[in-house]
């Protein structure tokens, strides 16, 4: 059995997830991931990418097992503390997820907004933001008027845009062109040094090449295969989470 | 650039933030001043307004009444014999002018009493071959009456003037008053029902509204907003329609009190003539759109973090 420390950002231990009485979309999954890490999450289509993601960024509760994030029980936390542990996550949505009667800007500011921040200080970085996703010409369209690959920018800025702990992306690069799709990678690459943890799900095993130090999880019919055993017993780390 | 204002997640200060406040809630869709609920709100305050006034004015018809003849003690002389009459009524005002804790005591003229019946009567009041009328004394008490005083009055009365028959003037408007009281509860019933009214008009706007936005509610709750950040853009959103369509909604029943009011002021008739609204009743109405907007916001608010709290 893995022992957890604060130190994990999250810990899933025998998590399985089933809808209503179907059968389980996943079962016994379990893994342990470190701040400043870099995974991918890769398998087929309906391997249980999404329902994973969904459990990672507390969307769903799982079925059974336990999960901890950040050092607290996920599970049992109440609903008044998940605002909390939701600002420390960014989310990449794989239908994107704008609110379509916002504009670009408005939809990237949305997680500074609830967090409080004030106009006068979001307005910069939500403008550099856009501007790195090659979209400052595009802040007041509103999705309806943007292409799939610019409102898939768009939701990759809204994730990051606070500077989360853990970034979890579904198919991030799914509808962008290889040259935006190795920008944004280099992007979470960024984030990533700056210590958030990226976990990115994806079909294509190109991108698996492009970060050479990421370590692969893959779903198999809800079951999480570790074949070099990279997840149930990382690399040892240094005092700053990156691998020694 | 954007439909969004600085601090929207924070509370509305006054009137002066009501304006910013409804583009707040551009993170909702379909939600600003359309539909049929700022309508329902403006009818319903017309409709507290005029209850609410009805109520007033049926108080300040009892309170008037009661203050006018809470003190009143009325003697009439019931003797067919006109000297006979006079001579007791006489005897009678005599007594009561003697007798303590009476503040005044008025023999009604003759003439003013066969004014007074002259309707009923169709001319035939006074004379030698018409109809005995009674002689009447109205006397007012420093105090208001009590069974104790008016029976004690009724003995020393009787004492000079045999045939006189002593009543508390409150006593004959009892039935009325009664009737009077039963209005007021009416006209408060009438309130509380449309209050309900309107609670029930907001919690079917703002879940008409919610299902609307249910993308939005979700998105943002992943983001890490929290119930309360959602319930606010549904409360302030409602706070502007409420306050509008219910100060609108007070312009129009307030014109409905007045043309009343006038038209029943124009009756100079007893009891009604007391049917006026002072300031403190004015003040009181005019509160009904600003009361009406906290209930909308309360219930909206209530509505929408009974609904999260399902959500994950």
């Amino acid at each position: 059995m893995m022992t957890a420390s604060d130190a994990e950002i999250v810990q899933f231990d025998n998590v399985g997830l089933r809808y209503g009485s179907d059968r389980e979309v996943l079962a016994d999954v379990s893994f342990t991931l470190y701040p400043g890490s870099f995974y991918f999450l890769t398998g087929a289509s309906g391997a249980g990418k999404t329902s994973l993601l969904r459990l990672l960024y507390l969307a769903q509760r799982p079925s059974r097992g336990l999960i901890r994030m950040f050092g607290t029980d996920a599970i049992t936390l109440p609903r008044d503390r998940l605002p909390g542990f939701r600002r420390r996550l960014g989310v990449v949505f794989q239908d994107f997820r704008l609110v379509p009667h916002l504009s670009a800007f408005d939809n990237v500011a949305l997680p500074l907004r609830v967090a409080g921040v004030s106009e006068k200080d979001l307005t910069k970085p939500v403008s550099d933001m856009l501007d790195w996703v090659q979209l400052s010409d595009r802040i007041d369209a509103r999705p309806a008027q943007l292409s799939g690959g610019e409102q898939q920018r768009v939701a990759i800025a809204r994730a990051v845009i606070g500077r989360p702990d853990l970034l979890v992306a579904d198919e991030p690069t799914g509808n962008v062109d290889p040259e935006m799709a190795v920008k944004l990678l280099r992007l979470f690459e960024a984030l990533n040094r700056l210590g958030t943890t990226v976990v990115v799900a994806t079909h294509d095993v190109h991108l698996l090449r492009k970060v050479p130090e990421s370590l692969i999880m893959r779903l198999d019919k809800g079951r999480l295969s570790d074949p070099t055993g990279a997840l149930r017993y990382p690399p040892r780390r240094s005092a700053t989470g990156t691998p020694a | 650039m954007t439909g969004w204002l600085p601090e929207f997640f924070k509370p509305a200060k006054g009137l002066r933030l009501l304006a910013q406040a409804d583009s707040a809630s551009g993170l909702l869709a379909g939600t600003r001043l359309s539909g049929p609920m700022p309508w329902v709100i403006g009818m319903m305050v017309t409709l507290t307004v005029i209850a609410l006034a009805g109520g007033l004015a049926l108080g300040s018809i009892a309170q008037g009444a009661a203050n006018e003849l809470a003190n009143g003690v009325t003697v009439q002389i019931v003797n067919a014999n006109p000297e006979a009459r006079e001579a007791e009524a006489e005897r009678a005002a005599a007594r009561l002018r003697a007798t303590p804790g009476v503040a005044s005591v008025r023999l009604v003229p003759q003439a003013e009493v066969e004014r007074l019946i002259e309707p009923w009567l169709d001319g035939q009041a006074g004379g030698e071959e018409a109809i005995p009328i009674p002689a009447l004394v109205d006397a007012r008490l420093s105090a208001a009456i009590t069974g104790e005083t008016l029976g004690a009055l009724r003995k020393s009365v009787r004492e000079v003037a045999p045939s006189a028959r002593v009543d508390g003037q409150s006593a004959w408007l009892r039935p009325v008053f009664s009737a009077i009281d039963a209005m007021r509860w009416l006209a408060i019933g009438m309130v509380a029902l449309l209050a309900f009214a309107l609670a029930a008009a907001v919690i079917l706007s703002v879940r008409t509204a919610m299902g609307l936005n249910r993308e939005t509610i979700e998105i943002v709750h992943l983001l890490g907003g929290t119930d309360i950040q959602i319930a606010r853009l549904f409360q302030r959103s409602v706070a502007v329609k409420a306050l509008v369509s219910g100060l609108l909604g007070f312009l129009v029943g307030a014109g409905v009190v007045l043309v009343f009011g006038n038209r029943f002021a124009a009756l100079d008739a007893g009891l009604l003539s007391n049917a006026g609204l002072g300031l403190g009743s004015w003040l009181l109405l005019a509160l009904v759109p600003f009361l009406g907007t906290v209930l909308a916001m309360v219930t909206a608010r209530l509505t929408v973090l009974r609904a999260l709290h399902g959500m994950l």
